[in-house]
């Protein structure tokens, strides 16, 4: 079952042609001239969507907290920089359009005056791709003055980021959108829905998020609904990578298929190399708690793996085989929550330089048996007690996003750890 | 070099246009600076100021937030080679280690030529043509030590002119569009068009 990826199959899915032959706009003129902006929230509600950004928030639920004001945005959050995340990179280079005319969608529903797609900077084509495809709508007059003749207008700008993963934080993407440095805004308010873009009530959706709502407009939220189970509906991207044969972005229902079959299927993964087990894999993102060779048969969806302990998050899975050093693969993770922490809270500043420098010292062969205490501890001072979901002392989860990594690594393959100590290397060099 | 000259001061002038506060130009403006000189000079940050109604200060004082802005002249290639968890998983260290070889320089540094800048990038994105080489922010992947020094011998022929443009330059493609709608036009709009919803709101209570 296909719904944002449904293009793909074409080399040419990124034109505008083959937009309009695949059933391009249809669901935004259904939207404009047969439906009302409530009409439009509605579907969206039923369907259940929820976010594809990470937290999983109901995007329906979200635009219904909007507070009512006279002047208000859309942001579509294109920042995707989560380690091993790249399925809005394949949809902003692969079918813009369909963003740009979710995007013109979610904007009629939430009123927006003005609608910015921020996207990352290092997306070369997919910036040039996207506003390709802004300016192929304003031409067909599809975006702009009283689209489609709906009288309903607004324009669409292209934002570029510039290397910051913090500004994937809604908050920090807000700031950094003012022209300012990407510094995570103090919470409360929890939405910008309440206080967002210059002050005023704004709504955040993630790429992927924003690219189901044409397939929603056109069939509707109970068909989207009936797709998954419970309240994980429709399909998700799953960007599959790491020691796999065949690793890349595969769209399935969800709740469908479990992580064996995404990592072994002939379809999907199929499988490690020949010889290797796998030893662990991340079911979303670098910054989700692993998993081990035991979940392997949990359905991905989103309820089931929260409930197993960890998260779907942005939908980002990363195998290990036993070729592969834990130590170094959470150190690694580490480091880059390290170097990416913005600085403002001192737990993610100092603590992640320190757990970024033990670990290190320990994979390099220098490392104390008294480290994995001090390791666990300073994890400690980051999420008291480093509990899923965790505990937060830190202006956003960032900070809490590096003890997972650490602590699984730990409680996992503590011989392993050891064994670099006593050897005074790492086994697996 | 330094100010907007020419087209791209017509561009600069554009941009600064686009948002309903200009200091929101403050980034797109700091990537057209590198467009026209490789790197972020200072008179480029005192003329950005002036376009966007900030102090030099704090147009420097955003623009440092960010990996992709450099203040110094780089190469006129920056070649990222990324050796994030699934591009480690694969190798991402050892194609950095012959990366620099081949080229000559530690990550960090740049070429005596000029012609290249080698950086130790996170993530791009790319993870599942790992282990991922970014150049000038165009993609190449899964890319091996052979493979690494081809590519910069493409580079050093021209081979990859016209799909590679030089460090700064990055969608090609510019907004053609007709100039935004005054927002006094939408905020009238909106409210006629809140107007309808209270009212269909309050006929449905009816
Ligand atoms: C450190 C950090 C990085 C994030 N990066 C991204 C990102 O790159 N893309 C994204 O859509 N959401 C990201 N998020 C989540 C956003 O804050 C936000 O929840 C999301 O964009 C909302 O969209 P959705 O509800 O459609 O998922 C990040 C959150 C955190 C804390
Ligand atoms: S948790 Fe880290 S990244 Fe987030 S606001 Fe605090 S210092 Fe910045
Ligand atoms: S980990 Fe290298 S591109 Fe994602």
């Amino acid at each position: 079952m296909r719904i944002v990826g449904a293009r793909l199959e074409h080399a040419d899915s990124h034109t505008l042609e083959r937009f309009l032959a695949t059933g391009g706009n249809n669901a935004l003129r259904k939207a404009l001239l047969e439906m009302t902006p409530e009409a439009v929230a509605a579907e969206v509600l039923t369907a259940n969507l929820l976010g594809r950004g990470g937290a999983g928030f109901e995007a329906g639920r979200k635009w219904g907290m909007l507070r009512k004001a006279k002047r208000r945005y859309l942001v579509v959050n294109g920042d995707e920089s989560e380690p091993a995340t790249f399925k809005d990179h394949l949809l902003v280079e692969r079918d813009p359009h369909q963003l740009v005319e979710g995007a013109t969608i979610a904007a009629y529903a939430i009123g927006a005056s003005l609608a910015v797609i921020y996207l990352r900077g290092e997306f070369a084509l997919g910036l040039e791709r996207v506003q390709e495809a802004i300016n192929d709508a304003y031409r067909i007059g599809a975006l702009g003055r009283d689209i489609f003749g709906s009288g309903f207008s607004v324009d669409i700008v292209l934002q570029p980021g510039a290397g910051a993963y913090i500004c994937g934080e809604e908050t920090a993407l807000l700031e950094s959108l003012e022209g300012n440095r990407g510094f995570p805004r103090i919470k409360p308010p929890y939405f910008p829905a309440v206080i967002g873009l210059y002050g005023d009530p704004t709504i955040v959706n993630n790429v992927e998020t924003v690219s189901n709502l044409p397939w929603i407009v056109e069939n509707g939220g109970e068909a989207f609904k009936s797709l998954g189970s419970g309240r994980s509906t429709g399909t998700r991207l799953f960007a599959l990578s790491g020691q796999v044969n065949r690793p890349g972005v595969y769209e399935v229902e969800m709740t469908k298929i479990t992580f064996r079959d995404l990592i072994f299927g002939e379809e999907f993964g199929q499988g490690l190399a020949p010889s290797r087990s796998l030893t662990a894999f991340i079911p979303g993102g670098a910054s989700s708690p692993w998993f081990f060779p035991e979940h392997l048969d949990l359905p991905l969806g989103q309820d089931e793996v929260a409930k197993a302990g960890s998260m779907l998050g942005s939908g980002s899975v990363i195998v290990m085989d036993d070729s592969s050093c834990p130590v170094r693969s959470a150190w690694r993770i580490a480091r880059f929550f390290a170097r990416e922490s913005c600085g403002q809270c001192t737990p993610c500043r100092e603590g992640g330089t320190w757990i970024d420098r033990i670990m290190e010292r320990i994979e390099r062969g220098n490392g104390r048996e008294e480290d994995l205490d001090l390791l666990l501890d300073l994890c400690d001072n980051i999420s008291p007690g480093v509990v899923w979901p965790p505990a937060q002392t830190t202006i956003c989860v960032l900070g809490p996003s590096i003890p997972p990594a650490i602590s699984a690594a730990i409680s996992r393959f503590r011989d392993d750890f050891l064994l670099h100590i006593k050897e005074g290397r790492c086994p697996h060099a | 070099m330094g100010r907007f000259e020419g087209e791209l001061l017509v561009r600069a002038e554009k941009v600064a246009g686009l948002y309903p506060d200009p200091r929101s130009a403050i980034i797109p403006l700091c990537h057209l600076a590198q467009e026209q000189d490789g790197y972020v000079t200072e008179e480029a940050i005192a003329h950005i100021a002036e376009l966007v109604g900030a102090t030099g200060a704090e147009v420097q004082g955003t623009a440092s937030f960010y990996d992709m802005f450099k203040f110094e002249p780089v190469g006129e290639y920056v070649i990222g080679v990324c050796t994030n968890i699934s591009c480690m998983l694969r190798g991402g260290y050892g194609l950095l280690e012959a990366a620099s070889s081949t080229l000559g320089v530690p990550p960090g540094e740049t070429t005596p030529d000029g012609m290249f800048t080698l950086e130790e990038v996170e993530c791009v994105a790319h993870c599942d043509k790992a282990p991922a080489v970014q150049i000038n922010y165009r993609y190449f992947g899964p890319v091996d030590s052979e493979g690494f020094a081809e590519l910069v011998g493409q580079l050093r022929s021209g081979e990859l002119d016209g799909q590679i443009p030089k460090h700064g330059t990055l969608g090609r493609v510019l907004r053609d569009a007709p100039p935004l709608i005054p927002v006094e036009e939408i905020d009238a709009e909106r409210a006629r068009q809140d107007g309808e919803r209270e009212a269909r709101a309050a006929s449905r209570e009816v």
